[in-house]
């Protein structure tokens, strides 16, 4: 692993005033370093990366990176990714979004970009409340958590992300937490890599509204919160329902080859291009028989 | 590629699509709604022929989002749709306009509000072209009235949008997007178009949100090895967020200057026997069609009517209106919605009494002789 110092000097923009709108013991700043650590893995050239979020604590976090970065609307960064990443192919786009971001405002997108399979990696920061507009119930909140919007509790049913994206076509799907920081290293690393529309789901703590409201003290109580619930997936795969309980899997969870909305689209272009070539070579012939005639005449 | 050659007879929304083409446009994403739906279904066809890209996407949001993203990676795109479709689209049409993202949207207008009158004529959409997103910003909108306008002002709208770095609105109405005329298309290479500028300085030195005197600062495409931030948020030079009063205000204010300061470069109108009129019909749109024809029928039988065709709608032509107006007794706005238009006339003249509107808001189009009877009721 490359000493930390030097993936900041390297991945993070010198001209941009620190720290991070982020609160103290955020667990967002853990995952931006497994992010700088696969990228640098993968050996990236920075021009070709494009960072693209939406809006809400993940979604600052382009802003600190130094790549091509896009801080969008809410919800709507899967949207603009798929422009840049159709526009020009050879880019790397990954789409860095929250847990409101993807499955609520943005869930439509979401579910779509999944389907369509064009060749993104999506990075989902779970909280499981909105921090930035201070700590609402998200689609995430589990069922009775409470929140500044749910003051007795939340009603609501929540989305499993990553089952959400597996069901929606995803190629590739991994959950992973901000306490199994080095795991998390390999599974967007592995996204990363993926052809086709790759999610990682990261269960990260918001110890300022969600922590606060439900009863974990400290940030630290919420990474051990972490470790305790992650079961890794192949171990998860031979326990029933009723030994895994309240426990989630981690891991790579779906691993798939999809032909690609490009792949697609590249065969179009070659079917459409043929034909527009048969019309004009049809045209240039009647255009050369007809000054044959009339050279005749 | 083109259909070149010879006379055409093209619909108002296919003529939009050869503009587009010959402007340069090579991405397209959006969701189909009548009566926009024919220039997606030509794009689906013609843009993979040259080596463009067509998307249909989930929603309108996520049409205009992916056209922002194409652009910023250097290809130039489009969105169409209509009512319903383009007030979904406005928060995103914020966001070209304060990240400077060149893009064409083009609306042709159907009754609203709401699904409204799927699909009669109307021009509803004066106001919301101008206003619908949120907060103070520049936008250009363009209303074609004929099929051959379609062509020339999507070219228009595609130059203005680069040379300025802003969203520029194509507003077509249901009657000019399905009407067939007759048309015939210039060679390519008799098109002038329009490129955006891109930094001519190495990227360490590029700061993205510069103002120069026009403006409009020169822009790096993803991907060309200038790695800068956009963000939707109030930003400073360098594109990071800011909240300082003093940048806020100079982001702001560049934005609406770079517009209206240059309002010349994009002023389209027309005007017909104005110089000694006593009444002026101002007309836009499908209804300037009958705007004329009820011009030229009022001067056969005598009176010293003029008339005078917006093509740009925003930014409003305030001299040029004013002008013209300020030399007549009664001014006449007729316009297919419950007056937009003429309340930018009447905030201009002296006398605001002196303009009168005539409207319809029954997806029927307003007939020459409506126009004509209302002349020879006012004249005098």
């Amino acid at each position: 692993m490359e000493p930390i110092t030097d993936l900041v000097h390297k991945y993070l923009r010198h001209d941009k005033k620190f720290p991070t709108v982020w609160c103290p013991g955020c667990g967002n700043g853990i995952i931006l370093g497994s992010m700088m650590r696969a990228i640098d893995t993968l050996g990236w050239d920075k021009n070709n990366v494009v960072l693209v979020a939406g809006i809400g604590c993940a979604g600052r976090l382009p802003v600190y990176c130094d790549f091509n970065t896009l801080h969008t609307t809410h919800g709507r960064a899967l949207t603009f990714a798929t422009g840049i990443k159709l526009a020009r192919p050879e880019l790397n786009v990954v789409v860095v979004m929250g847990d409101g971001d993807s499955t609520a405002i943005g869930g439509n997108h979401f579910i779509h970009a999944a389907r369509r399979n064009i060749d993104l990696t999506a990075i989902i920061f779970n909280n499981s409340v909105y921090g930035m507009t201070g700590g609402q119930y998200s689609p995430t909140s589990p069922y009775g958590a409470k929140a500044t919007t749910a003051p007795y509790g939340n009603l609501e049913q929540s989305f499993n992300i990553s089952r959400l994206a597996e069901a929606a076509g995803a190629t590739f799907v991994a959950r992973g937490t901000a306490y199994h920081a080095k795991m998390l290293d390999g599974l967007i690393g592995k996204a990363l890599l993926k052809k086709g529309f790759s999610v990682v789901e990261v269960i990260v703590h918001c110890h300022t509204y969600y922590g606060r409201q439900n009863r974990f003290a400290s940030p630290v109580e919420m990474l051990f919160w972490q470790k305790e619930k992650a079961v890794r997936i192949e171990k998860a795969r031979e326990m029933s329902p009723e030994e895994l309980g309240d426990r989630f899997p981690v891991g790579v969870l779906v691993d798939r080859d999809i032909p690609t909305y490009e792949e697609g689209y590249e065969k179009v272009r070659e079917t459409a291009g043929e034909a527009i070539r048969e019309i004009m070579e049809e045209e240039k012939s009647k255009e050369k028989a007809k000054s044959r005639i009339y050279e005749e005449l | 590629m083109f259909e070149i050659g010879g006379d055409l007879l093209l619909q108002g929304n296919e003529a939009c699509v050869e503009g587009a083409l010959m402007a340069g446009c090579r991405f397209y994403a959006g969701y189909p709604i009548t009566p926009s739906s024919e220039i997606a279904e030509i794009l689906s066809q013609k843009l993979p022929q040259i080596g463009g890209t067509f998307i249909q996407m989930e929603d309108e949001i996520a049409g205009i989002g992916a056209i922002i993203g194409a652009s910023l990676a250097g290809v130039k795109s489009m969105t169409a749709t209509s009512g319903p479709g383009f007030s979904l689209m406005q928060e995103n049409i914020g966001f070209a306009a304060i990240t400077e993202v060149p893009c064409v949207i083009i609306n042709v207008m159907r009754g609203g509000p709401s699904t409204g009158l799927p699909t009669s004529p109307a021009q509803g959409d004066v106001m919301q072209a101008r206003w619908g997103t949120h907060g103070d910003h520049p936008i250009i909108v363009l209303a074609p009235s004929s099929v051959r306008e379609c062509f020339e002002y999507t070219i228009k709208a595609f130059n203005l949008s680069e040379k300025y770095r802003t969203p520029v609105i194509l507003l077509s109405d249901e009657v000019i997007g399905h009407m067939r005329e007759k048309i015939m298309l210039p060679e390519p290479e008799a098109i002038e178009v329009t490129e955006r500028i891109k930094p001519s300085v190495p990227p360490e030195w590029y700061i993205p949100y510069e103002g120069n005197s026009a403006g409009v600062p020169p822009m790096a495409n993803f991907g060309d090895g200038y790695r800068y931030h956009v963000t939707g948020l109030i930003h400073d030079t360098k594109g990071f967020p800011t909240s300082k009063p003093d940048e806020v205000r100079a982001l702001l204010e560049r934005l609406q200057r770079k517009i209206e300061k240059n309002i010349w470069d994009m002023a389209y109108f027309e005007e017909y026997l104005l110089e000694d009129a006593e009444l002026l019909v101002i007309a836009y749109g499908s209804v300037a069609r009958s705007a004329k024809r009820a011009v030229l029928d009022a001067r056969s039988r005598g009176y010293k009517v003029g008339f005078l065709k917006l093509i740009t709608l925003w930014p409003f032509m305030e001299d040029i209106v004013l002008e013209r107006a300020e030399r007549v007794r009664t001014v006449l706005v007729p316009e297919m919605n419950m007056g937009q238009v003429i309340r930018e006339v009447q905030r201009l003249v002296h006398d605001h009494k002196k303009v009168r509107g005539i409207n319809r808001i029954d997806g029927t189009i307003i007939t020459p002789n409506e126009i004509l009877a209302r002349i020879m009721e006012v004249y005098s």
